[in-house]
């Protein structure tokens, strides 16, 4: 019984929650999946404790047929210093599928 | 037609045999593989399969001369070589939309793999693939909600789904039961599952089991802010029940039920999808029976064809097979009926099995199931096979966890969103999978012991229905 832990479960946000928070190398890496992907890439955010709502806040617009990384890398910076202790999710808008492709959290607040 | 009326037997292919038809866009067409009586030519045994699934009857009739035969009859018009097998052939028959009613699967299957498999001139048959034509794929319901609203309504987005059947799957406490579920859910899964053995026992009434259920997924929910469900199973020994438990389910405040459709039948099937549509609710459809028609390669419905009708009747997940688990499963021909369940075409491709190309039109799609002996070992080769659009479940594998099953769920999901994360960024899942699970376990210690717990589980047997090739 000793070597059996205690399950710590807690709030999580859906695709990669489950993993610890991803450095800027694997953050420019999902940005660039999306890009390859032909998506469109866009950003949200919202309080912690509204996390289950559908719709979070726009940042500005989704960034249609942007191409770069670092664009997008930048407007997710801008969105975090200006709400610092929000959840910022990043999407990548799939038009063919009318879905998203992937989102995920990137800032946990 | 303008003969008069001759009594008497006839060869079938002197009516039923048509090497020159030019199939139209608006006809249904099947594959079939024959093995004929001896003695039997190959255009006969087609044409008779032919003609019993269609107008025909054995012996002429003056009625047939009622109406316009030439354009109600079923034609065999092609018949091809079986690759590596001499004792079977391929005949391919073109029947009119007319001879089917609109939106019943029930009707195309009663005329297709009706009377004619018990027919004396075959002495084997398989219905191998059927095209349904876009008109008739328009006038069926087809997924209540579809791979894009389900989604929508999990917000569940880039990665497969992730589930687990509650095991013992008979025996358990309704209470007991709600447990296991709260577990799976809160270590991580989207989805619980009923055994589909799970209907409404002694030992476990079905209202009982919805309501601890739909606690346990309430709490789960509230406590990790994701959107939960498990399937509630509705199959039940009459319409009546079935609906009364749909509709329960549906006063919970449930996002998923659950139904065996081919025990249970299209009919019920199809009624029930139609419900789901009318109420919103998300339908998991399971197989169970399917062996018994589609494994024995002479003899049945190819699983392909079992596919595209739970796509007709109606159904957002389907269990397709896993490739790699305990269950068998080619894996070509998983990926072929993989396509048929969530594209909106599928081309021909003989390499896959798929003999006609199929327009779906906007019929929805639906989520293939991988389930049955899976473990976290299994995980890179299961986002490679079946992609994003898929749900994973693991049964075993997340209640099998020596520290429960909210530790395996953790452990899978983990797993999970490891290898969509390092697929992302460029890396061959099937290759490098081995050390992209070890670096997260190393965040993980749920994962690093189920790792430990499953490295030796292996099922490696030969597939006993594998696709018809050479090599055989």
């Amino acid at each position: 019984m000793s070597d059996i832990q205690d399950y710590k479960g807690g709030r999580k946000y859906e695709t990669f929650s489950y993993l610890p928070e991803m450095s800027p190398d694997q953050i420019r890496a999902q940005i660039a999946y999306i890009i390859r992907q032909g998506w469109n890439p866009a950003i949200e955010h919202t309080e912690p404790e509204r996390s289950m709502e559908h719709y979070w806040y726009m940042w500005k617009l989704p960034m249609f047929g942007e191409q770069s990384v670092d664009n997008v890398l930048a407007e997710l910076e801008a969105c975090r210093r200006e709400y610092p202790n929000h959840l910022i999710r990043l999407i990548g808008y799939d038009n063919y599928a009318q879905s998203l492709g992937l989102a995920f959290v990137v800032y946990r607040g | 037609m303008a003969k008069g009326y001759e009594a008497g037997v006839k060869d079938y292919r002197e009516t039923y045999w048509q090497p020159d038809y030019v199939p139209l866009d608006s006809d249904l067409l099947a594959c079939f593989k024959i093995v004929a009586q001896p003695g039997v030519p190959r255009e006969e045994a087609a044409a008779a399969v032919a003609a019993e699934s269609s107008t025909g009857t054995w012996t002429t009739v003056w009625t047939d001369l009622l109406t316009d035969m030439e354009y109600y009859r079923g034609r065999a018009y092609r018949i091809e070589d079986v690759p590596g097998d001499d004792s079977a052939f391929y005949a391919f028959i073109a029947y009119p939309i007319d001879l089917f009613e609109e939106n019943s699967v029930v009707n195309v299957f009663t005329s297709l793999v009706g009377n004619v498999f018990g027919f004396k001139a075959v002495r084997s048959l398989r219905l191998e693939d059927v095209r349904f034509p876009l008109a008739y794929v328009k006038t069926c319901n087809g997924p209540p909600n579809g791979i894009q609203l389900e989604r929508d309504k999990l917000n569940k987005y880039g990665r497969p789904l992730l589930g687990c059947t509650i095991k013992p799957k008979l025996g358990l406490s309704a209470k007991n039961y709600g447990r296991a579920v709260y577990e799976c859910l809160r270590g991580g899964l989207d989805f619980t599952k009923d055994d589909e053995n799970i209907n409404s026992q002694p030992f476990m009434r079905w209202r009982d089991r919805f309501l601890f259920v739909q606690d346990a997924i309430e709490k789960a929910q509230a406590e990790t802010g994701e959107v939960k469900g498990h399937y509630m199973n509705v199959t039940a020994p009459s319409p009546e029940e079935m609906y009364e438990r749909a509709e329960f389910a549906k006063e919970l405040g449930t996002p998923i039920i659950m139904h065996d459709y081919l025990t249970s039948g299209f009919c019920a099937n199809t009624g029930l999808a139609r419900w789901c549509r009318k109420n919103g609710m998300l339908l998991h459809i399971h197989r169970a029976m399917h062996a018994v028609i589609d494994r024995n390669p002479y003899h049945g419905i190819n699983f392909r064809v079992l596919a595209k009708a739970l796509r007709l009747s109606g159904g957002d997940h389907l269990h397709s097979g896993t490739v790699v688990g305990k269950l068998e499963g080619d894996r070509a021909a998983t990926l072929g009926w993989v396509d048929m369940l969530r594209e909106s075409f599928v081309p021909e491709d003989r390499s896959r099995g798929i003999f006609f190309d199929q327009d779906w039109g906007s019929m929805p799609g639906v989520f293939p199931v991988a389930s049955g002996g899976i473990h976290v070992w299994h995980m890179p080769a299961l986002v490679t096979i079946f992609g994003d659009d898929s749900v994973l479940q693991f049964g075993g594998g997340t209640l099998g966890h020596p520290w429960g099953n909210a530790a395996g769920a953790h452990a899978n999901r983990i797993a999970l969103e490891a290898c969509v994360e390092a697929r992302n960024r460029g890396v061959e899942l099937e290759r490098e999978g081995k050390e992209v699970l070890q670096n997260a376990a190393r965040h993980s210690p749920e994962l690093r012991v189920a790792m430990e717990t499953w490295k030796e589980i292996k099922f490696e047997f030969e597939t006993v229905d594998k696709l018809d090739a050479a090599h055989r």
